[in-house]
């Protein structure tokens, strides 16, 4: 199949912390701050997202009742610039190891500040799976269906 | 899982890009996309014919204008999905790290009010 053009996904936002300190609370303090309800086990509290902090580490979610849902993995660590993650949730939303898109996320000192940007990329990744997706875009069980249990799971209070 | 050459997807993909962006704006005409880009018209509807079998975007006849927009199902829309997605955790971030800062260290309070007479 040819290559399909998606753009990167780009962010960036000023938080008000040295990039050390953003770092930190960036990819050891996730827990603290990814919104509770953007989980693969909506089902169970979540007790923790864990980035093991070395390359090849795995990114998960761990529910209280101890079940480990994988994200990905870290493919590049250097404190406190920059980290890239693997973010293998494949078109099924599901944790795929054969699959896998890159979040790099770099960390720039502006004063007291940091700047934070991050890219997601590779998304035409998916695009090797676009047949699927048609195929599944009517079903509850399909991308599109994940994707909307995980929106309205996200809107709800 | 088997992928073309970086080389070979940056080449193709960087004019794709470049007419994705275009649409952004709103639906256009092949000539509309064509125009300023170093591209043939052939080529362009050839990556025109690529998108729109990756669900990307739409052929449309509105009278007898042939037109091309985005293509609102499919990756377009997980790309949108992500784009949100990343906004709000971001800010959600941003929100946590602004909490974390101002409070002074405990051991650091505690000095400061010993040493006061």
């Amino acid at each position: 199949m040819q290559p399909v053009a998606v753009l990167p996904v780009h962010k960036s936002i000023r938080v008000a912390a040295p990039p050390a300190r953003a770092f930190e609370i960036f990819t050891a303090g996730m827990h603290r701050w990814w919104p509770r309800a953007h989980s693969l086990n909506p089902k169970v509290e979540r007790a923790a997202v864990v980035i093991e902090p070395r390359v090849d580490g795995r990114w998960y979610e761990r529910g209280v009742d101890g079940t480990e849902c994988s994200w990905g993995k870290v493919l590049r660590w250097e404190p406190p610039a920059r980290v890239v993650l693997g973010w293998q949730l494949d078109h099924t939303w599901r944790f795929n190891p054969a699959f896998l898109t890159e979040v790099e996320i770099k960390f720039f000192a502006d004063g007291d500040a940091t700047l934070v940007k991050l890219e997601h990329r590779n998304l035409e990744r998916y695009g090797e799976n676009a047949k699927t997706i048609r195929d599944g875009l009517d079903s509850p069980e399909g991308w599109m269906g994940g994707l909307q249990l995980f929106a309205s799971v996200i809107a709800a209070p | 899982m088997p992928y073309p050459t970086a080389e070979l997807t940056a080449l193709a993909s960087e004019t794709r890009a470049r007419i994705l962006e275009r649409l952004e704006g709103g639906p256009l005409t092949v000539g509309e996309i064509a125009a300023g880009l170093p591209v043939s018209r052939p080529a362009i509807s050839q990556h025109l014919r690529v998108l729109e079998e990756a669900k990307l975007v739409l052929e449309e006849y509105q009278g007898t204008r042939h037109i091309y927009r985005l293509d609102p199902t499919g990756l377009r829309a997980l790309r949108a999905w992500l784009d949100r997605f990343w906004t709000h955790s971001l800010e959600a971030f941003a929100a946590e790290v602004e909490r974390d800062q101002p409070k002074p260290t405990p051991a650091h309070a505690t000095r400061r009010r010993s040493t006061r007479p």
